[in-house]
């Protein structure tokens, strides 16, 4: 295992976020974590990434607990929802790019990864005057420039268009499968996660389901317990 | 008068201390501007100016009073906004008056305003001692070595704060940093345009840079290049027409960010131009 979470447990805000949730991520995986909005999604990750700290429970990153050493945090490359940066921020995609680079690696690192993500010839474009699309490859390409070997994309393709999201699918699946990269990816598209992931977590707050892909898809009780719940949240939200 | 002016002793040391506080403003600048911070450096000046008063009511050198309350209040903001997520403008703005309000009151207690305070409120830059120029000097080169050796730390943060943690940056002490670095600059920095105008300096050369650069990098020394230029033509010219140094460096500063407007505005143009003729012909 390289991810062991067991008995997570926080409150965020006043509200029980996260509850009792324990789940594990083997070498090579490809993990869709599926849940409505306000299921603990990005919570989850956040504690994964160290940026939460005050949860039960305990998080292992290659056999050691994350709250002892963040040295696990050079081995994952994480790619958020929708990156937060100033529209004008004067950077361009290679410097962005580069950002990212913890090693000292050379500059032929960051085309190398521009190259996997089809960015390379917007090596010198401003950041912010690509598509959401291509902004959101110029992450992924930020989250591989040091070479981790797991993959976190917490709601990667959130508002953006179908082909960029065919587009980014594909990158995905050949980081997976032709470089071995672990990936853990947060989504609530649910036929996308059918096609790409080998294994999915089954996000409300607490886990209700873990395992093999094909057995969550092709179980039409748990596929109705899902969209039960999420309705639910999704009332509940806008209660709140 | 020609380049007899530059032989002078004064001349000289104006000139060296503006290029190096220009450098240290456009290079600060730049961090405070992306953070979206553009008027702290206006409200650290006016706690300075707090600062500035008490030294004089005391009777201690006011730059150094200035240092002690400039950086302390540059923390103190910084920590209460993370404390209790009050917005950045409101801290901002509870800072300014609260600097200009201790000066006011020292002032009036010592009895009204002196020339020395003056000096502090619009600069004196073509007064500036040897001593000062040294201490200019010194804190400017400590600056941008910090500043280097940093670099890529303090562009990521600025670019995204949560990005940068993930990448194990330590996000809250770089800002801490960054913020006594922009207190130290600020107050130095009063002697070349004064309090009222010393955040011209950090946010105007860095808007105009912005305008023409792609890169953080070319945006930096594109920034550095206008400050400078703006810093020297502006203490040269105010020898020759008699007119106050600071004003002049600041006026300088803007008829730049004015005319590369116009550039950007006629390129603009121009481009829409060309698209517009191709568009014709494929149709």
């Amino acid at each position: 295992m390289i991810v062991e979470i067991e008995n997570l447990t926080i409150n965020y805000d006043g509200i029980l976020a996260l509850d009792n949730v324990s789940l594990s991520v083997e070498e090579k995986d490809f993990l869709g974590i599926i849940g409505p909005n306000g299921a603990g999604k990005t919570t989850l990750f956040s504690c994964m990434l160290g940026l939460l700290n005050n949860y039960n429970g305990e998080i292992k990153f290659f056999g050691a607990n994350i709250r002892k050493s963040k040295q696990y945090l050079h081995q994952i490359g994480f790619v958020p929802q929708k990156p937060v940066f100033e529209k004008n921020f004067p950077a361009t995609v290679a410097e962005v790019v580069g950002m990212g680079l913890t090693k000292n690696q050379k500059d032929n690192t960051i085309d190398k990864v521009l190259q996997k993500v089809w960015l390379h010839e917007l090596s010198h474009r401003r950041i912010g005057d690509l598509s959401g699309g291509q902004q959101q490859r110029v992450f992924i390409a930020k989250a591989l420039v040091n070479d981790p070997q797991i993959l976190i994309l917490d709601e990667p393709v959130t508002g953006i268009d179908l082909q960029s999201k065919d587009l980014f699918y594909q990158i995905l699946r050949d980081l997976n499968q032709k470089d071995n990269i672990t990936v853990i990816w947060s989504s609530h598209d649910l036929d996308a996660v059918a096609k790409l992931a080998s294994k999915v977590a089954c996000l409300n707050r607490t886990l209700f389901f873990h395992g093999i892909s094909e057995e969550f898809f092709h179980n039409e009780n748990l596929l109705k317990m899902y969209s039960e719940s999420s309705m639910q949240m999704h009332m509940h939200n806008h209660e709140d | 008068m020609g380049f007899e002016i530059l032989s002078y002793g004064f001349m000289q040391r104006a000139l060296v201390s503006g290029i190096a506080i220009a450098l240290m403003c456009s290079v600060v600048g730049l961090f405070l501007v992306l953070r979206r911070h553009s008027l702290f450096g206006d409200a650290l000046a006016h706690s300075a100016f707090g600062g500035i008063a008490a030294g004089l009511f005391l009777g201690i050198y006011p730059i150094w009073t200035a240092f002690v309350v400039c950086i302390l209040s540059a923390l103190g903001l910084t920590k209460i906004r993370q404390r209790f997520q009050i917005s950045g403008d409101a801290m901002v703005a509870i800072l300014l008056s609260s600097g200009l309000a201790m000066g006011v009151i020292l002032i009036s207690l010592a009895g009204g305003f002196t020339v020395n305070l003056f000096s502090f409120l619009f600069g004196s830059i073509l007064l500036v001692s040897l001593e000062n120029t040294i201490l200019i000097l010194g804190l400017a080169g400590s600056i941008l070595i910090v500043i280097l050796l940093l670099y890529r730390q303090l562009v990521y943060t600025t670019f995204n704060e949560e990005q940068a943690k993930v990448s194990s940056i330590q996000v809250e002490k770089l800002s801490y940093l960054l913020v006594v670095i922009a207190g130290i600059t600020v107050v130095s920095s009063m002697q070349l345009v004064g309090i009222l105008l010393t955040s011209s300096l950090i946010v105007i050369p860095n808007v105009t840079a912005m305008l023409f650069s792609r890169g953080f990098k070319q945006t930096s020394i594109l920034s550095m290049i206008f400050a400078v230029f703006s810093a020297v033509a502006g203490i040269l010219t105010s020898y020759s027409f008699n007119v106050a140094p600071g004003g002049m460096i600041v006026l300088i500063s803007i008829i730049l960010f004015g005319g590369s407007l116009g550039i950007k505005s006629f390129r603009q143009k121009k481009r829409v131009l060309v698209l517009n003729k191709e568009a014709t012909k494929l149709s």
